[in-house]
């Protein structure tokens, strides 16, 4: 196990070579945003709020999917990428229908709580207003695309941790969506344990536990009505 | 009301000009107003160094000139928002987003999303099918404003000083704010004091 | 497969040459216009007029010309040679053929006569061509192996196998100064070399025929024209790099490309120029096809990758490059097409030939699709350094009608456009990045006048708007909202706010997205910018509203109605 020395915010840290910027400012107690990044399955380099500055490169790299190296310097805080990780954000919120109000995950939200650390008190860009549905076909959970940043933990979660391979990705650009199977309803999944991960990994309120929302509370009535069938007709018959 | 009669104080001879503060209520629940007066004892303190010149609280008919200060509740609906808007931003020095409605159009702007027409068909909803008396769509020019074709927040309309954001803004969020204000500083919030919701 | 056999194909291939060779094309430009039923009516009064032995009727690739189509050209001599292009043998050049026409066509061989158009086979579209790529389009038979080879064809790969160390070959690609014709222009020889020394069990060779740009046609031309070419420069690759098989990324938009590809690699494989001992050799090399499902985004190497491993075709960060994790993370070689169709004629003519040609640092030549409003729209192939102007005006022979032109667009949606006064720029890599544009892989269209360059900038911003793949944050959303700022600007209800808050998104998307596609999306619009920013600012509103804030203490000429509150917007 060899260990690569390098810098993060002029600050010293000695790391092992197969990790990662973001591994190490971690190590090193440096702070460096993330959203798509969930410890534990692999990284994609989605979000792009974890770019970092480094010495020598034209380019602004990914924390979380670039190794370290001898010697880099690496800065993660500067006035441009302060810049550029608040319009990432605005971006967010604008695209889809982020109503923190009216949100299950009010409070607990990965979004809102990045929002707020990076400063953003406005979003400068006309907010899209799109229309999206709310999945609510499953017995345990809800999606609801309204809330959803395509950051795909759920998908590496579903895959790659439960092995179950029910959600993905479809469409592209601003119609991509995560989808459940072959694009149906996900109650009618056939590949879904039910394991909830996706909904533990979700940084917003997209994947929630049904039940937690105003109005969702369903009745089953049937075992009631087969105790009062049984008491009057003294059978033990469904109807 | 008793923080009325505070708030209309005249100034003692002698000390600095009262800043001139108004707060303004659009295409929002009032929820923001109902924080301002959840500063409850705050309030008193408030009425010594400002002077609240329009608002929903007072009787003033006419968004006055010269204001110092303006908080604005609630998200851009209809003509009428949009006329007064422009009014206060003319009138007004530094205008301030005040709560989510205003900041990020937030719940009034569920109907955003029911894309273009969306105003004829939440009008219909609301005055013709789900009526129990009476359906008819509400209107009559000059006394009743025509939604705009899409709710907007305040910063998309006119210019914003600050932002306030919240829902409602807890009463020690628009105290810091006020505060700050009112010793002369910028003000500047930071942390959980920016947090929608 | 030895060589001698080759030669033997050659020969008997040259031995067979009528008399008179009418070259009809047959790619997709001039199919589109029934060059098809054309080469049927030809053929067919070639019987009638009971001309069978003196005459053939050959399909061939693009001719270049291609708003004249369909065209075709009789070369008329007694030896067997092959046609050049240039050639005193190049007989007359007919323009937009019709089946109809055929018989007078053939007419004219005995004497008669024909009312089609003539075109001037020394027009300077065709004498300021070099062409080295397409040197075999337009003349070989696609779907001929032999066609191929009676005009040197894979004599490179027999010489390269039989002749030279991979070494060998890898600085043979390094001296000719090849550099990557997708676009980036990355050193060709360099990353052979990479892929060259990265030690694995498994290696992959990648042909990237996935173009996407709108108004390029290059890799298409290339492909449907001369696919044998493609394979040689492939299997060349292959061996100095130490990979046996090869994919080639065909977008499914292409259909001849692909059914041409299909029946080359066919012939080859029969004739054992593909599969194992290649040329009596140890060297093993197989070539697959990967049809693209029309996403622009998988024009992005790693994007390609996983779409040819059969997943959702995103792109992931680089490093790792695919030199050192690929195809299903082996090393792996991904060249364009016009890159690979360069590599036999280097091999066969040498480093130093190529390098001579061009500039100091972009060797050889560039395929362009030229497009747009100028008056010979087609094909050409111009060495490296050939000013813009030149390309515009004496090969494209300006904008019609004696329009003037205003602006060329190089690059595609990644790329930019440049104005007229900047015409006398030489074209390559370098010169075209500096003035805000790329050479892309050879998409060049050029605007006249008439058009309007905010509306340039939103029809690509739109194109990039509805090919982003949607997996990073910056060009999903970043192009809509650009997107959306263009029409607003367009419309006439942006104020000087807005355009600062696009040329922020601009920086902010080009500096932040994960691909390629998002990197230089915004070109578009900084480049009009560049050159044309009275257009933008011409069509802002006053922020009449604004006037009064912190930002501005000061009331700007304030609008103030005299009675009752400010209206309008």
């Amino acid at each position: 196990m060899a260990a690569k020395t390098l810098t993060i915010d002029g600050k010293h840290v000695s790391v092992d070579e197969s990790a990662t910027i973001l591994d190490a400012a971690v190590d090193a107690g440096i702070y460096i945003p993330t959203l798509c990044h969930l410890d534990g399955v692999y990284d994609v380099g989605a979000c792009r709020l974890c770019l970092v500055e480094v010495a020598g490169s034209s380019k602004l790299l990914p924390a979380c999917t670039t190794k370290v190296s001898e010697g880099m310097e690496i800065q993660t805080d500067t006035e441009r990428l302060r810049q550029y990780r608040r319009i990432t954000l605005e971006q967010l919120f604008a695209e889809r229908n982020h109503v923190c109000s009216v949100c299950v995950a009010n409070g607990h939200c990965e979004l809102q709580t990045l929002a707020y650390r990076q400063g953003m008190d406005h979003v400068r860009y006309d907010y899209r207003f799109p229309q999206w549905e709310v999945d609510s076909t499953h017995s345990l959970f809800g999606l609801d695309h309204n809330r959803c940043i395509l950051c795909t933990r759920c998908v590496r979660v579903c895959w790659h941790i439960e092995g179950a391979g029910t959600l993905n990705v479809s469409g592209r650009g601003a119609q991509a969506r995560i989808i459940t199977d072959l694009n149906q309803p996900w109650g009618t999944s056939d590949t879904c344990t039910k394991c909830g991960k996706c909904v533990m990994a979700c940084p917003t309120g997209a994947l929630f536990y049904k039940g937690a929302t105003v109005g969702e509370m369903e009745r089953d009535r049937t075992k009631l009505e087969f105790i009062v069938t049984a008491r009057e007709k003294k059978q033990w018959i469904a109807d | 009301m008793q923080a009325d009669q505070t708030l209309e104080t005249k100034p003692q001879s002698g000390q600095p000009a009262r800043l001139r503060l108004a707060t303004i209520w659009f295409g929002g629940c009032s929820g923001c107003h109902m924080s301002f007066l959840d500063l409850d004892e705050f309030l008193v303190e408030l009425a010594g160094k400002a002077e609240l010149v329009y608002s929903p609280v007072i009787d003033v008919k006419e968004y006055p000139q010269n204001v110092d200060v303006c908080l604005a509740e609630g998200a851009i609906c209809n003509e009428d928002n949009r006329e007064l808007l422009y009014q206060v931003r003319q009138r007004t020095r530094l205008l301030v987003a005040f709560g989510d409605c205003a900041v990020t159009a937030n719940v009034s702007a569920l109907r955003n999303q029911l894309g273009p027409g969306n105003a004829e068909s939440v009008l219909q909803k609301a005055y013709i099918e789900t009526a129990t008396a009476n359906p008819a769509l509400p209107g009559e020019p000059g006394i009743v404003p025509p939604l705009l074709p899409r709710v907007m927040p305040v910063h998309e309309v006119v210019a914003v000083d600050y932002f306030l954001p919240g829902c409602p803004p807890p009463a020690d969020r628009i105290k810091s704010f006020l505060v700050q204000l009112l010793e002369g500083q910028e003000p500047v919030l930071t942390g959980k004091d920016i947090k929608f919701g | 497969m030895d060589i001698e056999d080759l030669v033997e194909i050659a020969e008997k291939e040259r031995a067979s040459r009528k008399k008179h060779v009418i070259r009809c094309c047959l790619a997709a430009g001039c199919m589109a216009s029934d060059s098809k039923g054309v080469k049927e009516a030809l053929d067919k009064a070639v019987q009638e007029a009971g001309l069978q032995d003196q005459v053939e009727v050959r399909g061939v690739g693009c001719m270049k010309l291609c708003c004249q189509g369909p065209l075709v050209q009789v070369d008329t001599h007694e030896s067997g040679a092959t046609v050049q292009v240039g050639d005193d043998n190049q007989g007359p050049l007919y323009l937009k053929v019709t089946p109809e026409s055929a018989p007078s066509l053939i007419a004219t061989l005995t004497g008669g006569q024909t009312s089609l158009q003539r075109g001037n086979p020394k027009a300077p579209f065709f004498t300021e061509q070099a062409p080295i790529v397409l040197a075999n389009s337009g003349i070989v038979d696609p779907e001929r192996i032999e066609s191929y080879i009676a005009a040197e064809g894979y004599q490179a790969l027999h010489d390269v196998l039989r002749e030279m160390t991979p070494k060998e070959v890898v600085d043979t690609m390094i001296a000719s100064g090849l550099r990557g014709r997708g676009g980036a222009g990355y050193p060709t020889g360099l990353k052979w070399a990479t892929v060259a020394k990265t030690p694995s069990q498994q290696k992959y060779i990648i042909c990237n025929g996935d173009e996407g740009d709108p108004g390029a046609f290059m890799d298409r031309s290339v492909l449907e024209s001369d696919p044998h070419c493609v394979l040689e420069g492939m299997a060349i690759a292959a061996y100095a790099v130490g990979a046996n098989q090869g994919f080639i990324y065909v977008r499914a938009e292409y259909p001849l490309a692909i059914s041409r590809l299909q029946t080359a690699i066919k012939q080859a494989k029969k004739l054992g120029l593909l599969g194992s001992g290649i040329f009596e050799s140890p060297f093993t090399f197989n070539i697959d096809l990967r049809i693209g499902a029309g996403a622009f985004v998988c024009g992005e190497e790693t994007a390609l990758m996983a779409s040819v491993e059969g997943l959702r075709g995103s792109p992931r960060p680089r490093p790792p490059f695919p030199a050192e994790s690929g195809l299903w993370s082996w090393p792996t070689l991904i060249n364009n097409v016009e890159t690979f169709a360069n590599v036999a004629p280097i091999m066969r003519k040498g480093a130093e030939w190529f390098a001579s040609i061009g500039t100091e640092k972009c060797k050889g030549t560039k395929v362009f699709a030229l497009a747009g409003k100028i008056t010979n729209t087609g094909l050409i192939e111009v060495p490296m350094g050939t000013p813009l102007r030149k390309i515009v005006e004496v090969l494209g022979g300006g904008a019609p009608d004696g329009g003037r032109i205003k602006a060329v667009q190089t690059g595609g949606p990644s790329g930019g456009c440049i104005a007229a006064e900047e015409l006398d720029t030489p074209v390559d890599y370098d010169s075209l990045a500096k003035l805000g544009s790329i050479m892309g892989s050879g998409g060049m269209i050029v605007m006249d006048e008439a058009t309007q360059m905010v509306d340039v900038a939103r029809f690509f911003m739109e194109f990039c708007m509805d090919e982003s793949c949607g997996k990073c944050v910056p060009c999903r959303t970043g192009t809509v909202q650009m997107h959306s700022l263009l029409k607003k600007i367009l419309a006439r209800e942006a104020t000087a706010r807005d355009l600062q808050k696009l040329e922020e998104l601009c920086d902010m998307v080009r500096h932040t997205s994960l691909c390629g596609l998002g990197q230089t999306a915004p070109n578009p619009i900084l480049s009009t910018l560049r050159f044309f920013r009275n257009e933008y600012t011409a069509l802002l509103k006053d922020d009449v509203h604004n006037g009064r804030n912190k930002n501005h203490p000061a009331p700007e000429p304030a609008p103030a109605p005299a009675a009752g509150p400010a209206t309008g917007s």
